[in-house]
């Protein structure tokens, strides 16, 4: 056991836990936040993605020791039901999800993949999404709802120039 | 429509802090869809035991939703059934889930059963109360009923304008007898069903708010992970845990014991205060496990047995019809084939999981799974408490398919409180959800035709050798006889096809290998082999399939509507490039009928899949929108079961045992898919498998159009 500092989504933790454990028991046990999901602890399902400085990783196969005192951002970290991203808004005007468990992970993703490409096309997102898997099946909307993302925050842009925060905050 | 058995009760009205609640409840008999409303008794009011419809008169309005949500609707779709007829808004109500109780009648999420068994008593349940509240504000005013209507929530007098709120009628409208035949709208007035409305469950998953089983946090909890034996149904000789208890956090280790419908095996439990030192104490366990019958539990065996058998007469189901074996006998043209479909894991994206905390004479669970009111009925008898001792907690559901209906899960996690008499929150890992089951059964079809010389289908017959569900995990004895639920989505109603002579027989297969119902169940693998030979038949009589099917289903008007519809959608009589092909399949399964045209195309990597176009009859909708989320979703999940690896078992072990080896059909393999619903006032169909069954075959019929070759076992190869 060590004591490690973690951020998570802009509040710093204090936790005391094996530096070995992957940074997603730690958010989800220790800190608390369960939105982050378990799936296969083998990094194949992407239903553990949370950003590090902005870029998705695979929670389920990260040890904390690794990213001490780094900022993580996790899903209740991108917005709030009274405060979506765009991303998530896109998610309900295209009803993505059906189980939903796995679709923290995919707006974590795309919320990383518009920050790469801000107008993927369909290869695009196939490549950069493909580690995320969906058993629902609700593939073909996240295609959807990642351009209709695309597209509002393009808008958004000349509007609220100085309002629009980093994709990532 | 019989309603005449809503008893007349009088509603409860309860005054004082909490103010004055209408309370209206119902309970289904089993195998029944009347309504029998009933008085929800005073001491059942309250946090826990909710009835159907709450509205309290500081206005808020709860609806139970009987049917745990999966992924599949039912927490809007059954809440909208009552909303619509009770005549208020979906955002001016409360949803809550129902917790197993009797009075709520069968709450197992199954069988795409939800929307066609709750249609009309949920209805009924909405517009008994509508009418009370509407007649207690003609009272109030003292004007004729006539001349009052609801809307959102507000009884309006048409004449003079003025309206009461529901929340200013629940003190009357409780007073006021129950009546005994509500009248219920006409589609036509319809406000929520049968329109796109946003899901209200959707903005609390894309923001990570929903809870799932996983989710549950009992304070003083232990988790748990256990260790199994990989040949499933082995027992624990010895172990030792001197390494185990030594990882920071493990708090104890023990014998447990997992119990299955058909047998309960024993296994080693690690206990611990988080999940990630259960888990890392578990791989440090020495466990020698007793000696397995291992060549039991081969499924190269189990087919090697399940082809011998195919060369036996088997049982008939009922229906048949004409006498196949001399009508084959005499066919100018036979034609005789052997499908093959393999086991297959649910793989849900939440593995399965259960908190219990057993307190002596009660123990209640937070769990996701598919039924709570069995739930209870099986924890109860497996601790030997009354049902009312066992409290369940049902939260969403990370997918299931059906794996969240066998229990073995919760018992387990019932089991570990009762030992450490604390609160325990048990986690299967992947590799225990991929390489313990229970699983879809594998399964052979023997399929032969006969042609006469004009080229007519004039004999049939489908032969299944399958293990049985029902007496595996119902413990049902066959008795020789055909197991009358396998005939899923073949069976003489479901397969209509208008042949002289068509025989469906049956040979039971057996196999200890965990088996359970998987998305459509018998159906996913039976239409692989019915709707495949069905084209090997079109093209031995020189006919197109799809002519074929309009010839052989002339007489069911739903059946061609749809085939029609899949033809025109998709551009079925265009002459595609070179390169690329169609192929159809059709199935009506859990009264709906479904219908996919797959395009195939040969490319440099292989054979892709470009597009589904499907076709779906299930009747009068609720929410079109999720069934053609729904009908995207089965074809998804159908492909992963048709291209992907089988559940194969060899060597004492399940050889998958995560997404590496057990792959699932990702994003960038996604066809295009595009669903149209048939307009029509038929009574609702399922909608959460029904577009599955008809996937492999169609895609199977495409790749046969392509290739020129017959794949009649899966995985189908896309070469």
């Amino acid at each position: 056991m060590a004591q490690t500092k973690l951020t998570v989504n802009g509040k710093a933790y204090t936790i005391d836990v094996d530096p070995e454990m992957p940074l997603l028991w730690a958010i989800r046990d220790v800190v608390g936040l369960k939105g982050t999901k378990f799936g296969c602890g083998m990094a194949q399902c992407g239903a553990c993605t949370v950003h590090l400085n902005g870029s998705p990783i695979r929670s389920c196969s990260t040890p904390v020791s690794v990213v001490k005192g780094q900022k993580i951002t996790t899903i209740e970290g991108i917005g709030t039901p009274d405060h979506l991203h765009a991303v998530q808004q896109a998610w309900i005007d295209e009803q993505v999800t059906q189980c939903g468990y796995c679709q923290s992970g995919q707006i974590m993703s795309a919320v990383a993949l518009l920050k790469e490409k801000p107008k993927p096309t369909d290869e695009d997102i196939d490549l950069y999404m493909q580690g995320n898997i969906c058993r629902c099946g609700t593939y073909q909307r996240v295609r959807k709802a990642i351009h209709r993302a695309a597209d509002s925050i393009q808008e958004a842009k000349p509007a609220a120039a100085k309002k629009t925060a980093s994709l990532d905050r | 429509m019989k309603t005449s058995n809503i008893n007349r009760r009088n509603f409860l009205k309860t005054s004082g802090s909490a103010g004055a609640l209408l309370a209206l409840g119902f309970s289904i008999p089993a195998q029944s869809e009347d309504v029998v409303l009933h008085k929800i008794p005073q001491t059942t009011l309250g946090l826990e035991f909710s009835p159907y419809i709450l509205i309290d008169d500081t206005g808020k309005i709860t609806l139970l939703n009987p049917r745990p949500d999966m992924g599949q609707g039912t927490y809007q779709s059954l809440p909208a059934l009552i909303a619509e007829e009770l005549e208020v808004s979906l955002d001016q109500i409360h949803i809550s889930q129902t917790n197993g109780q009797g009075k709520y009648g069968s709450q197992l999420s199954g069988g795409s059963s939800s929307v066609r068994t709750r249609w009309m008593p949920l209805r009924k349940a909405g517009a008994a109360v509508k009418e009370m509240l509407v007649q207690a504000a003609a009272n109030k005013w003292q004007v004729p009923v006539s001349e009052c209507y609801a809307q959102e929530a507000k009884v309006y007098h048409k004449p003079s304008g003025k309206s009461f709120t529901y929340a200013e009628l629940v003190g009357d409208a409780s007073q006021l007898p129950v009546p005994k035949d509500p009248k219920l709208k006409d589609p036509k007035d319809f406000k929520l069903l049968g329109k796109n409305i946003p899901k209200p469950d959707v903005p609390l998953k894309v923001t990570g708010q929903a809870q799932f089983g996983i989710d549950v946090d009992v304070p003083g909890m232990l988790y748990a992970s256990i260790e199994r034996c990989p040949a499933i149904h082995g027992n624990v000789a010895s172990f030792d845990t001197t390494a185990t208890m030594k990882v920071p956090g493990v708090k104890k280790v023990l014998k447990a014991e997992r119990a299955m419908p058909h047998t309960t095996v024993e296994t080693v439990a690690v206990l611990a205060t988080n999940y990630w030192a259960a888990v890392q104490g578990r791989k440090k366990l020495k466990v020698k496990w007793a000696p397995v019958n291992e060549a039991t539990l081969s499924t190269e065996k189990f087919s090697a047995q399940m082809h011998e058998l195919a060369q036996k007469d088997g049982s008939d189901f009922e229906g048949n019809t004409g006498n196949f074996a001399k009508a084959y006998s005499e066919a100018a043209k036979k034609v005789q084939a052997t499908y093959e479909t393999p086991f297959a894991a649910h793989a849900a994206m939440e593995p399965v999981n259960a908190t219990a905390w057993f307190k002596g004479d009660s123990v209640e669970i937070w769990a996701p799974v598919q039924g709570p009111d069995g739930t209870i009925g099986e924890v109860a008898q497996y601790l030997g408490l009354k049902p009312e001792q066992v409290k369940v907690n049902v939260t969403f559901l990370g997918g299931a398919f059906g794996r969240k209906a066998y229990l073995d899960f919760v018992k387990e996690a019932v089991f570990l409180s009762k030992q450490v008499n604390a609160p325990v929150k048990l986690i299967w890992t992947r590799e225990d959800d991929m390489s313990q089951g229970p699983y879809r059964p594998a399964m052979l079809s023997v399929l032969e035709g006969g042609i006469d010389e004009k080229g007519n289908v004039t004999a049939f017959h489908h032969k299944i050798i399958a293990e049985s569900i029902q007496k595996q995990v119902f413990k049902a004895d066959l008795k020789g006889k055909a197991d009358g639920w396998a005939e899923e989505g073949i069976g003489s109603k479901d397969s209509p096809l208008q042949i002289p002579n068509i025989r469906r027989s049956y040979h039971n297969a057996s196999t200890d290998l965990p088996i359970l119902w998987w998305r459509s169940v018998y159906a996913s693998t039976n239409v692989f082999g019915h709707e495949s030979f069905v084209d090997e038949l079109a093209h031995a009589a020189g006919k197109d399939p799809l002519d074929l099917r309009l010839e052989l289903l002339k007489d069911s008007p739903r059946f061609v509507k749809v085939l029609e519809t899949a033809a025109e959608k998709s551009g079925y009589r265009e002459k595609l490039p070179a390169g690329k092909a169609r192929g159809l399949a059709i199935a009506r399964s859990f009264s709906t009928i479904c219908a996919h045209v797959f395009t195939v195309a040969k490319t440099a990597d292989g054979v892709k899949i470009e597009k589904v176009v499907s076709v779906i009859d299930c009747g009068m909708t609720v929410n079109p929108d999720n069934i053609k989320a729904q009908t995207e979703s089965n074809i998804i999940y159908g492909l992963t079961a048709a291209i992907k690896s089988p559940i194969t078992f060899a060597n004492g072990a399940v050889e998958q045992t995560n997404f590496h080896n057990y792959p699932v059909l990702r994003i960038n393999e996604t066809p295009v898919m595009e669903v149209h619903i048939i307009d029509n006032q038929e009574a609702p169909g399922g909608v959460g498998e029904p577009g599955l069954p008809p996937v492999a075959p169609a895609l199977a019929n495409a790749l046969f159009n392509l290739t020129g070759k017959r794949q009649r076992k899966y995985p189908l190869e896309l070469v």
